[in-house]
């Protein structure tokens, strides 16, 4: 049994301080993982939700709002941009696609949004990559839908479903769009962003479903016949969208098409770049950020604190042990390295317990944050530079242990082979 | 016969202290003695066990144990020294109480390669010695704290004694126990000191005990300060 077997038995001997100093570190550890790792996740999370859009439209709003409430569902729009204003910008030259996305439904909790088939063609997530379908195909028939991952997968729905839409977002989604119930075209494959939790349908089934909605509930007798609408699918079309995504021919054109659409005469717009805009949300929350990493670094000195008063507390119970140590042939660096390994092992065991505690946590908040907020938050490691935080940490946690060390050792040199009391 | 311990002109004065608690002119250990130290409390003696143990360094005067000055060792050398020649039974015995019986026999090996080396395969000398001192197998396992007075004591003695030391330090070992039992555990202790070829130093309040050592000294009188500390 060498030096550090004698601090291991001796740490089970103090079990019960030992492990409620373990337990104390590992809460701080975990809270400073857990902040670390699901501010990355989350980051990645956003800039992964939308990737080849080069300019995001909607009426005139805050920058941020725009690319919450058309990207991650988070929000609502004040206004909207007219249909007539939509195909201006379609057609403009410099564009190459455009994706209208028209809000204001939901089904059992997820949005829906009406839109066109460009959708399925342009939109890209992740590295690029565009959206594919698990089962079936884009909506063919004016009242069929096509449903995220999530939304198969939460509400159990198969091709050939039907449901029903609820008119409004949030609570005010009471009112059900019951005369015109949809058919499940096709199933998309998961992207781990919020399109997992939409469910797509076409602008004229939109447009459709809220004839004799236009005082923002039905008006008996004034909805139109589902089969008529089919009839007539090639006119209907939205007066207003919410918000479109536009792709560029040329990414160099980015900057004067979005100062074209901010001076828009006709009315009030605001473009964003997505990249942009999410860098001005961090730049808002770095704050909140920063707090919270300088609250959890804080509480990780408590830990570490926490650990020093119980080593030192056991300090003078111990002074007999180690004069017998001492008696028996110990140096006194030895007995302060004991201090010192007994630490290590303190210190290494909470940061280790820690970790698997914050990569608990992080698997048990993932469901929540996918069907929230439609982020896919991956369960990992800590990422390199974090590990070499928690080995600062570790060198922090060896470096306090040198004060009891350092009075063991001259504890242990004054008392000799007796303990004077 | 060349002298085991060799002290001469010995002082020593505790830090903040005037007055020195050690004023001893002359004092020696012959190989293989066993000698009886008495005084009062207070006297002076643990402080002279620190002083030879190598722990303490005195003011004045010279401790030579083997030929070998031991204030000319640094403290390092000191720590060494008493790893390799010395062992120590405490009066309250002072095993590691989270510690089984034969890690603790075995202790001042891990801090010795000389002493470990000495005592040739470790847990079996252990047990050899756990075997003289009538230390049931049965116990070997357990926890130290676990025995009784008597038990515990058995194995201190072994502790001290493992690796063969040259000279044994023992720091009224037998204050707690009955007379029966003092007197076996002294039966047993002169065994193996014997058996090891050292020397005991054995510091003790009886008198009773004085008559079974080679030698008897009473501190306050080679100790000239007289001070009761």
């Amino acid at each position: 049994m060498n030096l550090l077997g004698l601090a291991f038995r001796s740490l089970i001997n103090r079990r019960f301080a030992v492990i409620l100093t373990v337990v104390t570190i590992a809460l701080s550890i975990g809270l400073l993982v857990l902040v670390e790792q699901m501010r990355s996740e989350v980051r990645d999370g956003f800039y992964r939700s939308v990737s080849g859009t080069d300019l995001i439209v909607g009426a005139r709003t805050a920058p941020i709002q725009l690319l919450l409430y058309s990207v991650f569902g988070i929000g609502d729009a004040t206004n909207n941009i007219s249909w007539q204003t939509y195909r201006e910008l379609a057609e403009t030259s410099d564009i190459s696609w455009t994706i209208p996305m028209a809000l204001g439904d939901m089904h059992r909790g997820y949005r829906v949004m009406g839109t066109s088939e460009e959708l399925f063609a342009h939109f890209r997530y992740g590295d690029r990559q565009a959206l594919a379908f698990a089962q079936g195909g884009p909506f063919d028939d004016l009242f069929e839908v096509v449903i995220g991952h999530q939304v198969a997968r939460q509400l159990d729905y198969v091709i050939g479903d039907q449901l029903v839409l609820a008119h409004g977002t949030g609570s005010t989604a009471l009112q059900q769009h019951d005369d015109h119930p949809f058919t499940i075209s096709g199933i998309l494959e998961p992207t781990g962003t919020p399109v997992d939790q939409t469910l797509y349908i076409s602008l004229a089934a939109h447009r459709a479903i809220h004839i004799g909605w236009e005082r923002g509930t039905r008006m008996p007798g004034a909805e139109i016949d589902p089969d008529e609408a089919r009839d007539r699918a090639d006119e209907l079309r939205p007066d207003s969208v919410t918000a479109v995504l536009l792709g560029l021919n040329t990414r160099s054109a980015v900057f004067g098409l979005q100062r074209r659409i901010n001076d828009f005469r006709a009315e009030a717009l605001t473009a964003i770049m997505p990249g942009i805009a999410l860098q001005e949300l961090w730049r808002i929350t770095g704050l909140v950020e920063q707090t919270l990493r300088l609250v959890a670094g804080m509480v990780v000195l408590a830990g570490l604190l926490g650990m020093l008063t119980v080593l030192l507390t056991t300090l003078n119970e111990r002074r007999r042990e180690m004069a017998m140590l001492r008696a028996n042939g110990a140096r006194p660096w030895q007995i302060a390295g004991l201090l010192v390994f007994e630490a290590g092992l303190i210190a290494a065991s909470g940061i280790i317990v820690g970790v698997l505690l914050a990569l608990l946590v992080q698997a048990l908040a993932a469901p929540w944050l996918l069907a929230t907020f439609g982020l896919h938050v991956a369960v990992a490691w800590p990422a390199g530079d974090l590990w070499l935080v928690l080995g600062g940490i570790l060198l922090a946690g060896l470096a306090i242990s040198l004060v009891p060390a350092l009075l063991a050792y001259r504890r242990t040199l004054a008392d000799g082979m007796q303990v004077r009391m | 016969m060349a002298e085991l311990l060799q002290i001469v002109r010995l002082r020593y004065t505790w830090p903040g202290e005037t007055r020195p608690v050690l004023d001893i002119p002359e004092f020696t250990i012959a190989p293989g003695e066993r000698v009886f130290l008495q005084g009062p409390s207070g006297s002076g003696k643990s402080t002279l066990l620190a002083a030879i143990g190598g722990l303490i360094r005195p003011d004045n005067g010279t401790i030579r144990f083997d030929q070998t000055d031991l204030g000319t060792l640094s403290t390092a050398c000191r720590d060494r020294f008493r790893a390799e020649h010395l062992g120590v039974i405490f009066q309250q015995f002072n095993l590691l109480p989270w510690l089984d019986v034969r890690a603790n026999v075995t202790l001042p090996c891990r801090f010795s390669k000389a002493r470990a080396r000495r005592a040739g395969n470790v847990t079996e000398a252990a047990d050899a010695l756990l075997d003289a001192m009538d230390l049931a197998p049965a116990l070997r396992g357990k926890r130290a704290d676990t025995l009784s007075v008597g038990q515990q004591q058995r194995v201190a003695a072994a502790r001290a004694l493992i690796g063969k030391p040259r000279l044994v330090l023992a720091d009224e070992p037998t204050s707690a126990l009955d007379h029966d039992r003092r007197e076996a555990f002294i039966d047993l202790l002169f065994g193996q000191v014997e058996a090891a070829d050292s020397a005991l130093l054995f510091v003790s309040h009886d008198p009773a005990l004085a008559a079974r050592f080679d030698r008897q000294v009473s501190l306050p009188e080679i100790n000239r300060t007289g001070k009761v500390a």
